[in-house]
């Protein structure tokens, strides 16, 4: 399989979205909404729940299943009240002490006039930010695409891991190609040298885990247990090898 | 660096000349006029004519914002590899360091200003367009480590198109990680003062340009996440006037000035005393 051929698998409509791996994994979940200053992004679904006997903070993009509902969750990309929204559950799950877990697919933080006088740079600027010391353990699995940015957003964690036929990116391939060649036709040449797919990632050691996405059960079991084991670190301890685990990136 | 590059010429024309020595002469792109050289870096690099800015060279940036003579440069010895192995990014950082005679696109260290220590950095618009690969996110980083072990401000001259797609997830991971520092920086007390010139997009925007205690910006500049043409084309329809331009976005709330470029050292020099009061 080609990695190109992963990323137009990713992009597919018959496959999981986050409300998917939401209910299969978490327990009682109540979504939250609101960012607290502008409004509510249906792009970004959060909440709290139990993950077996575990308290959990829970975010998701969400991508839709249908017309209707892909136009409500606009398509999976944020605007920049959905980074924020996140980011005000996050803080909240600090406060109480629970983990948070993370599910990423995305193409992309959303592209418009409005999101970007509302601050999208500054929304996603700020959410690695805090993230980078938050005082209880992150968990995030992309699910589907990793879209640069808007993904990455809510993705520095602890733990970030993928499924085995996600992808995670810095540009979309056909971008990257109509940048380099002004043409979308070699997207699938890019596509290999992005190093884009869940395997090579693993291997740069970008990500932690690669995740086979036959069984929610299993994945239900994973995800317990890490956070359970990131749960018992200790806090400084746990937050200085956030930071030693991007500091690494690229030397 | 190459061996080759230490014998070129310099080919900024603004600050050497061009072709022939006797007519240094630089045409503004904005009211098309020529002006002597010197004329228009005597004008800090500001047409006299139309008042368009052009772009300044890192180095250049660093000392018309610092004491003279007080620069000294820190982590100049990273340089890129193709890690990944990229289609012709060899032949582009090559010709990235040729264009720029800088072996990367940010210039890191610490000077004086106005007598008061600070870190600081300044990224090349030469170098691949100020693009942030991994060696521009190390240098950053460890600046601000310096910087938060020294108990120093950082002073930041942002100008990028973003994360730099030769270098794949490694480049991206670069915003999370410079980030990270910033914050470290933060926690410890510390100044920072961004300033953002043209243009300052990307991935660059979506981390540390949008993470300082005082952000500034040059008159005129792009700030923005995503590309106008991006934008344009996602929503099929022409964008307003003055879009992402810096007198928008400090209508919008998210700079705090925009500080001409005679007024700059002067402003920074000013910050940094109330700071160090």
């Amino acid at each position: 399989m080609r990695d190109y051929d992963i990323v137009l698998g990713a992009r597919s409509d018959n496959r999981y979205t986050a409300v998917d791996y939401m209910n299969a994994v978490i327990g009682d979940f109540i979504e939250f909404h609101g960012d607290r200053y502008f409004g509510d992004d249906g792009a970004v679904i959060a909440g709290i729940g139990m993950i077996k006997d575990m308290p959990v903070t829970v975010i998701g993009i969400e991508k839709g299943k249908n017309t209707e509902d892909r136009i409500a969750h606009n398509f999976g990309s944020a605007h920049p009240e959905g980074y924020r929204k996140a980011l005000r559950l996050m803080k909240q799950a600090e406060k109480f002490h629970r983990p948070i877990l993370c599910f990423v697919d995305t193409a992309g933080a959303f592209c418009g006039v409005d999101a970007e006088e509302r601050g999208q740079g500054r929304a996603i600027a700020e959410n690695l930010y805090e993230m980078s010391d938050l005082r209880t353990p992150i968990l995030s699995i992309v699910i589907g695409e990793g879209g640069s940015g808007g993904a990455l957003a809510l993705s520095h964690a602890d733990r970030v891991w993928m499924l085995e036929d996600a992808y995670f990116s810095v540009v979309s391939p056909e971008s990257c190609a109509n940048i380099l060649w002004k043409s979308t036709e070699k997207a699938d040449v890019v596509a290999d040298a992005l190093y884009l797919t869940a395997d090579k990632l693993y291997k740069l050691g970008l990500i932690d885990k690669i995740c086979s996405n036959d069984a929610f059960e299993n994945l239900e079991n994973d995800i317990y247990s890490e956070l359970k084991k990131l749960m018992a670190t200790d806090i400084d301890t746990l937050t200085d090898q956030r930071y030693e685990k991007f500091r690494r990136v690229g030397y | 660096m190459e061996l080759k590059s230490l014998f070129l010429k310099a080919n900024n024309e603004l600050e050497y000349g061009d072709v022939k020595p006797r007519s240094r002469k630089v045409t503004c792109k904005k009211c098309q006029k020529e002006t002597a050289i010197a004329k228009v870096r005597k004008n800090n690099f500001v047409c006299p004519n139309c008042g368009h800015y052009f772009p300044v060279r890192a180095r250049r940036r660093i000392l018309m914002l610092s004491d003279k003579r007080s620069f000294v440069e820190l982590f100049g010895d990273l340089e890129s590899k193709n890690i990944l192995d990229f289609p012709e990014y060899d032949s582009k950082l090559q010709a990235a360091r040729e264009k720029s005679r800088e072996n990367e696109g940010v210039i890191c260290g610490v000077a004086t200003i106005g007598g008061y220590r600070t870190c600081i950095f300044a990224m090349d618009s030469n170098f691949m367009m100020g693009s942030m690969g991994a060696v521009v996110g190390e240098r950053i980083t460890s600046l601000f480590e310096y910087a938060t072990e020294k108990n120093l401000p950082v002073i930041g001259v942002t100008v990028s198109g973003g994360a730099r797609m030769q270098e794949g997830m490694l480049s991206l991971m670069q915003m999370s990680k410079v980030s990270a520092a910033v914050k470290r920086h933060n926690n410890a007390g510390n100044l920072y003062i961004a300033l953002l010139t043209n243009p300052t997009t990307g991935g660059v925007d979506a981390s540390f340009a949008m993470l300082a205690d005082i952000t500034l910006a040059e008159p005129g500049a792009r700030i923005g996440f995503a590309g106008p043409r991006v934008i344009e084309k996602t929503l099929n329809r022409a964008l307003p006037k003055g879009f992402q331009k810096a007198e928008r976005v400090l209508e919008c709330g998210f700079i705090d000035d925009i500080v001409t470029r005679d007024k700059q050292r002067d402003y920074l020099e000013k910050i940094l005393k109330i700071h160090n009061g």
